[in-house]
């Protein structure tokens, strides 16, 4: 697990770059979801409220709503995730990352959870 | 409730999900990988929430004739036919496979979610002499399916696997029939609950992978056969769903016959159809709205993204003048329409 990156309740977590954040799903999230077929990164120039749903992604069996952990305006997203969705199950903090957020309040960081919390509330 | 596999499924990784009121696997490696092995090896489905019932005694085929649509008349003993019992608006209560063990008797093998309904509602029209058994808790079932099935089979059984579809035969104290829900070759093994967990261990240590619903759901949508509850409804005729193959007008009578008669008479209002997205879109799910000419018509009662075929697919009762191969028609996915074609059924046909 990567001790940079920060995570949310609801298992999206985040990169922090300068005034950036790369977000994606967490390894957990990718293995409950089990094969991902389809996945909608935002359009860039949306903005969003942290906790509002930016993304969706969808396995075989169900679709899932992607939070955004922070608030801000969408400047990158990951299109190579709509050639290729498996990414998020193999490489989910890695090659499927989904989109990238310029931080409008970046004191809502301090709200996520560290690799620690974040292990404890997935019970590893 | 639970099947006598519930401990096998965990063991094997099997992800529990609720079904009807069960508690099955809906995956063990994944949909994916689980599909693949039906279409191109062998899998095994635990199917033991079916139900099970035995119907003997002298009469009984006239009996069940006047209940189900098919004919049993022309039913050989150790052939099975698929059927269904309709109430009386000619709507569907479930959809069943009925195998002919004797002369005048029979098992039948019917929907888990509908084993109360399917009692209820034969036993409240048995007449004298015939007797209907419903031996769900008793009985376990594998289905073992895919082009490798037959090898499983010989290793099981000693003997090859009949190569006609819709066989039974008794072995041991279980059935052995050849029918299944996935368009691919194999056999479905009824067993003694009791036996059902040595059966499904065999069955492992014989070749074939543990499958889930899910991949069972993927599989039998790609070869369209409905699901009831889903694509079946008792607000829908055999004669929309595109059963009218398992319907014998010709029968003196039956529960529904007359209903059907007279929607076929006065036209078929609308079918049952299967839809192929054309362009780049999301898997499809059921419920979501189809459009016609730029209105909402209808909406699907099956959907998923076919793993055989790498696109969306679905079925959807069409008003009938649509509901032909090359209609277009526009499928709704989270507020945006996406394009879709009737096709002939199957969706999916292997190669051979």
């Amino acid at each position: 697990m990567n001790e940079n990156l920060r995570y949310s309740e609801t298992h999206e977590w985040i990169l922090i770059e300068g005034d950036t954040g790369t977000v994606g799903i967490s390894d957990h999230a990718q293995a409950e979801l089990t094969d991902i077929v389809f996945a909608e990164p935002p359009p860039i120039g949306k903005t969003f409220r942290a906790g509002e749903v930016a993304a969706v992604v969808e396995s075989v069996k169900a679709a899932s709503d992607i939070y955004t952990p922070v608030s801000g305006e969408i400047v990158e997203r990951n299109a190579a995730l709509e050639d290729n969705p498996a990414l998020l199950n193999t490489d989910p903090c890695g090659a499927g990352w989904i989109f990238k957020i310029r931080l409008s309040n970046p004191s809502e960081l301090d709200a996520l959870k560290d690799s620690a919390a974040y292990k404890a509330q997935i019970g590893e | 409730m639970r099947t006598p596999l519930y401990d096998a499924h965990l063991a094997a990784g099997g992800r529990i999900v609720d079904f009807s009121g069960w508690e099955l696997p809906v995956q063990y490696s994944g949909i994916l990988d689980e599909h693949r092995t039906v279409r191109e090896a062998v899998g095994v489905f635990d199917i033991s929430h079916m139900g099970e019932f035995f119907v003997s005694g002298p009469g009984c085929t006239a009996w069940l004739d006047s209940l189900l649509t098919n004919n049993l008349g022309g039913l050989a003993i150790g052939h099975s036919q698929y059927s269904l019992l309709l109430n009386e608006r000619g709507g569907i209560i479930d959809d069943l496979i009925i195998y002919r063990l004797e002369e005048e008797k029979f098992l039948i093998i019917g929907n888990a979610s509908m084993i109360a309904e399917d009692e209820a509602w034969m036993s409240g029209r048995i007449v004298g002499g015939v007797a209907l058994k419903n031996a769900s808790a008793e009985f376990a079932a594998l289905a073992i399916q895919g082009p490798l099935a037959g090898q499983i089979f010989e290793k099981l059984f000693a003997s090859k696997m009949p190569g006609e579809r819709n066989r039974i035969q008794q072995i041991g104290d279980g059935f052995v029939v050849t029918t299944g829900y996935t368009g691919e070759v194999g056999f479905e093994w009824v067993v003694p609950a009791a036996g059902a967990a040595a059966a499904w261990q065999q069955v492992l240590e014989a070749g074939a992978k543990p499958c889930g619903l899910g991949a069972r759901d993927t599989l039998r949508l790609e070869v369209c056969y409905p699901l009831n509850g889903s694509d079946l409804s008792p607000d829908h005729t055999p004669l929309e769903a595109g059963l009218g193959f398992f319907v014998d007008l010709n029968k003196p009578d039956f529960v529904g016959k007359s209903a059907l008669v007279a929607q076929k008479a006065a036209g078929i209002p609308r079918r049952l159809s299967a839809l192929r997205v054309t362009e780049k879109a999301p898997p499809i799910r059921p419920h979501y709205p189809v459009w016609l000419n730029g209105q909402p018509v209808t909406e699907t009662t099956s959907g998923a993204l076919s793993p055989s075929l790498g696109d969306g697919i679905a079925l959807a009762y069409l008003p009938a003048e649509f509901a032909k191969p090359g209609q277009e028609v526009e499928i709704e996915v989270r507020g945006k329409r996406f394009r879709a074609c009737v096709h002939k059924k199957p969706l999916y046909q292997k190669k051979s």
